[in-house]
């Protein structure tokens, strides 16, 4: 009778695909404004002044909210929430003002009209590794120590048979979800009441409630779909304040606001760009004995963001020597923040890479020399893993893929005109479980009501969590009904860090257990109880890590360098699979962003004025359905009773991580161009052909 | 977006006095280009005129070739099985173009009027001597990947985003205009201008002229080929795009036909590399040297260098499937 493992459809499919679905922005209220924001046209600078006239008499428009006319926040801790505060202009597409009016027609008019003065600053942006005002950051997100190292990673270096030192770059990445960042915001009276499109209903309110000075109760956050995040609503930026903003200044008026996708680029956060200085050293049996990784990346100047890109360096392969690093630039640019797998998704392009070109000096097979390099212990905590099934997965992959046999010379195979190659990579992503999250189990008419405000991003909550519930509470999935996506519910944490079935699951099961104590199997009318996650003690005996290896079919066109690629194929090892519909979605889905970041993003940055210039979606490209022919993924059967009550390891992420070094290192092995930064696109492999 | 007034007059000679008549007035075909410009106030008409319904919808045959109405959405021209058979280098430019909900709605008419994809051209904040005469060109210094390497000037270094265009200059084919003093023809290879001092005119269009057909010649070759190139599979534009239509006869190349697409600021008729293959035996050699003779002029940007080995490779591996 168990629901765990069983693929069910979604819940909430039938109202998205036919359309009844309500999205933040869609939320039926009487009598709306609309808010379009007005952004910063110079990169640094002062404000001289604001031409609002125009605009304001404009049929249709109520208002224009400038730093003139803002009202005063409680708290401004957070730069990048505080909106429209005073007249410094610290990146440019920053807001600068509000125009609310009766249409969204008419508010988008209202601020083409809006012109502002500025005193202009000289303004830096341009990341390098030579810069001299790189800094050490405390720490890194969110709170791993900025360096390691353990023994003499120069000595090691020097002493080995075999070193690759090369530099690796990761491009400027949006997360451009389908649904923007959206809001509807209305006051009554001094409550406030926000329909967002967040990844975390509860973690938005604390932010909004500081912000405003708000105590909690006075906030409700409500979420119940989301059309995709990747990260960008991990965290409110600041398109939520200024709803909530213009709607306290229109008492009654609930006010909507969407950014359009270009303000997305410098409004809703990105990935950084990462330029990762690598050193691996082996012996002639490809042992490592030195790694080593340096990383330089960006933030804003207005507030740090520190990526954790060297984290995965640290625990992947075993070797005595060891040493990573993070610096920081702060520069005049929009506000850097999570995008899927912050830290390990840049963090497994340089080094997996690198391993590659290390098999090649050392004529090893990649999957070989990784297999060799496999630590017993965690090499950064010295813990032992919870379950490390990496092998598994290079070896299943191998299989399924059909990497027996392959001849490892580079670009030497060439079909109907293209160069083909295969590459691996291997994937790794933290197993976490986030403390605090409450879930409440009740009995209401016959059927079992679980209430917890988690937020379902598009991956499946809606679904997994009535199956998780149900075994917990030894009854059919039908009669499990699950209400998310309120802060009206029970506190949930975010869904982030693929951390939301796992966390929300675990509240579930302690909640279903606490009830079926209390009240046995024959519960009556109204009865209830709930259960809050607190820190799992084993994370402080066990390392906990999923893991995965990506698998790559890559073409490249003899003539022209065009690069596609046919198949891509992962094994994952990620512990017990909630919903294997659901869970195969979500590991393609970051597979398939991870082709996307090897071959297709780029936030291309101009640092003459200091902004995304390719911001929208014809000219950032993303991969579409004719760039993803082939991709599977497969799991091997894992459980994992140190991870959690459920034996699940989270999904979300995993899928991205390694994709893109396994798609360089099948356009190597088609080719022989080693290409070290991303994307890979054809003018980059251009020289190398025939 | 600026309020507008919507005209949809009954007949294509009142909306083009219509039009004549108010320098703020636009046409309006498919939309899926001017919609955009709206939005991004871009394009700042104070009326717009619908054309769709004013203009023919059928594909006929005259003269031995196909006259194809303004109003033929792309989609349908590119499934119309005369031109499929008879002229499918403009099919399979049709169909590298754009999307299929995109083809649903483009016209004949409007498709080669769309404007430049330039970055700076569609961000109203930079300067741009298309959009704002005068302003200044921030592509030159800046993000130049789909920027032009022949024919740019120091004004404008923008390219003509069109597939299809460009095999209408590779098969000789015609505009019918419609303007304020009647009807004229103008050859297809002469529509678009080069940017020179004045950018912001993209074609040798007057205010209020309105095409209303597209004419395409009898076939002028059985072997056609349109190759674009760009990074991903689909729904992208052309990096390099080539367009050739090729007569060869015992080994010896008779006609060539050929016009490029995403390297100037318009599609670009490689008149030179045609008078080298004339006559020429196939060979690689003469290939190359076709290649080679057209982009003498090349002069690529810091950041587009790679189009002038990228369009030579491709020419090249065109003329040799064709020949």
């Amino acid at each position: 009778m168990t629901a765990i493992g069983k693929p069910l459809v979604r819940r909430d499919g039938a109202r998205k695909v036919t359309g009844t679905a309500t999205y933040a922005y869609e939320t039926p209220l009487d009598a709306p404004l609309f808010c379009h924001p007005v952004q910063a046209t110079v990169a640094r600078g002062r404000i001289t002044a604001i031409h609002t006239a125009d605009a304001e008499m404009l049929d249709g428009v109520l208002d224009v909210i400038t730093y003139r006319t803002a009202e005063r926040l409680a708290s401004t801790e957070d730069a990048e929430l505080a909106a429209l505060q005073d007249r410094e202009v610290a990146f440019r597409g920053q807001l600068v003002g509000l125009v609310l009016a009766e249409s969204s027609e008419s508010a988008r008019h209202g601020a083409e009209l809006v012109t502002v003065d500025y005193h202009e600053h000289a303004h830096d942006t341009e990341l390098s590794a030579d810069r001299d005002d790189l800094y050490r950051p405390e720490k890194v997100n969110p709170s791993f120590p900025t360096d390691t190292g353990t023994g003499d990673v120069d000595a090691a270096m020097a002493a080995t048979d075999v070193t690759v030192e090369q530099t690796y770059r990761t491009a400027m990445y949006h997360n451009n979800p389908m649904e923007p960042h959206a809001t509807t915001a209305w006051w009554d009276n001094d409550s406030l009441t926000l329909w967002d499109s967040t990844q975390g209903v509860h973690p938005s309110r604390t932010t909004v409630a500081k912000v405003f000075g708000l105590p909690e109760e006075r906030v409700r956050v409500v979420c119940p779909f989301v059309g995709g995040g990747f990260g960008s609503k991990g965290l409110p930026h600041v398109n939520v304040v200024a709803a909530a903003m213009a709607a306290r200044a229109h008492p009654g008026r609930p006010v909507k606001l969407a950014l359009t996708r270009q303000q997305m680029f410098s409004l809703a956060g990105y990935r950084t760009p990462t330029i990762q200085k690598m050193r691996l050293g082996a012996d002639s049996d490809g042992r490592l004995a030195a790694i080593s990784l340096d990383v330089v990346e960006q933030t804003s100047r207005i507030k740090e963001f520190a990526e954790q890109t060297a984290l995965p360096a640290r625990m992947m392969y075993a070797a005595p020597n060891r040493r990573t690093t993070h610096r920081l630039a702060a520069l005049d640019v929009p506000v850097p923040s999570w995008m899927r797998a912050p830290g390990e998704c840049p963090g497994m392009f340089g080094p997996e890479v690198a391993m590659d070109e290390l098999a090649c000096e050392l004529g090893i097979d990649p999957i070989e020399l990784r297999v060799r390099n496999e630590p017993e212990t965690d090499p950064d905590s010295g813990n032992p893993f919870s379950s490390r099934h990496l092998v598994e997965c290079l070896r299943e992959g191998a299989r399924r893929f059909g990497w027996a046999g392959r001849d490892p010379r580079p670009g030497v195979r060439l079909e109907d005109g293209w160069l083909v190659g295969t590459g691996v990579a291997a994937s790794v992503y933290p197993a976490r479980t986030n403390p605090g999250s409450t879930a409440n189990v009740r009995f209401d008419g016959g059927r079992y009501v679980v209430e917890i405000g988690a937020a379902d991003l598009g991956t499946g909550a809606w679904t997994v969590l009535p199956q998780i519930a149900a075994d917990a509470l030894g009854v059919p999935v039908e009669e499990v009904d699950v209400r998310i996506g309120d802060t009206d519910y029970p506190k949930a944490t975010v869904a982030g860090g693929s951390t939301g079935t796992a966390t929300w699951g675990s509240a579930i099961v302690e909640a279903a257990r606490t009830f079926r104590d209390k009240f046995g199997r024959d519960p009556g009318d109204g009865d209830e109880a709930d259960a809050t996650t607190g820190e799992n003690p084993a994370s402080e005996r066990y390392a906990m890590y999923a893991f995965g290896a990506q698998f790559t079919e890559a073409r490249v066109h003899a003539d022209t360098g065009e690069i596609r690629v046919p198949r891509l194929l992962g094994v994952f090892a990620a512990g017990r699979i909630i919903n294997p519909r659901t869970a195969r979605s979500q590991f393609l889905g970051g597979m398939t962003m991870g082709l996307s970041m090897a071959l297709h993003e780029d936030s291309v940055w101009d640092p003459r004025f200091g902004q995304v210039v390719n911001h929208d979606l014809a000219e950032y490209h993303v991969s579409v359905n004719a760039d993803v022919d082939d991709v599977q993924a497969h799991w091997l059967d894992e459980q994992d009773d140190q991870v959690n009550p459920l034996g699940s390891k989270g999904i979300g992420e995993i899928g991205i991580v390694g994709t893109a070094a396994s798609v360089v290192n099948a356009v190597f092995h088609a080719t022989g161009a080693r290409i070290r930064d991303l994307p890979v696109t054809l003018d980059k492999v251009l020289p190398f052909l025939p | 977006m600026k309020p507008f007034a919507y005209d949809s007059p009954a007949d294509a000679a009142t909306a083009v006095r219509t039009v004549a008549g108010d320098p703020s007035a636009m046409y309006l075909g498919g939309g899926t280009n001017l919609v955009d410009h709206l939005k991004l106030g871009v394009a700042r008409p104070g009326r717009i005129v619908d054309v769709t319904h004013l203009t023919s919808t059928e594909i006929v045959e005259r003269d031995g070739g196909l006259s194809i109405g303004a109003g033929v959405r792309n989609s349908e021209l590119a499934a119309d099985p005369r031109v499929r058979s008879r002229y499918p280098v403009l099919a399979s430019a049709l169909l590298a173009g754009a999307s299929g909900q995109l083809r649903n709605m483009a016209t004949t008419g409007g498709n080669p009027l769309q404007r430049t994809r330039c970055v700076y051209f569609q961000d109203v904040t930079t300067a741009c001597n298309k959009r704002e005469p005068g302003s200044g060109c921030s592509a030159i210094g800046g993000y130049t990947r789909y920027h032009a390497i022949l024919g740019a000037s120091s004004e404008c270094v923008a390219t003509h985003p069109s597939d299809m265009a460009v095999a209408l200059a590779a098969l000789d084919a015609s505009v019918r205009v419609l303007g304020p003093d009647g009807e004229r023809t103008i050859p297809f290879t002469e529509l678009h201008r080069l940017p020179g001092d004045s950018p912001e005119k993209d074609t040798v269009l007057e205010h209020g002229d309105l095409i209303t057909a597209i004419d395409l010649p009898a076939p002028p070759g059985d072997r056609q080929r349109y190759r674009k190139v760009r990074d991903r599979a689909s729904y992208a534009f052309a990096l390099v795009s080539v367009a050739a239509v090729l007569s060869v006869d015992d080994g010896r190349i008779r006609d060539a036909r050929l016009a490029f697409g995403g390297v100037a600021h318009k599609p670009w008729r490689a008149w030179q590399a045609e008078d080298t293959l004339r006559d020429a035996h196939v060979s690689e050699d003469v290939f190359r040297a076709a290649a080679e003779a057209e982009l003498a002029q090349a002069e690529p940007l810091p950041g587009n260098e790679f189009k002038v080995p990228l369009l030579t490779r491709t020419l090249v591996a065109v003329l040799r499937e064709l020949s």
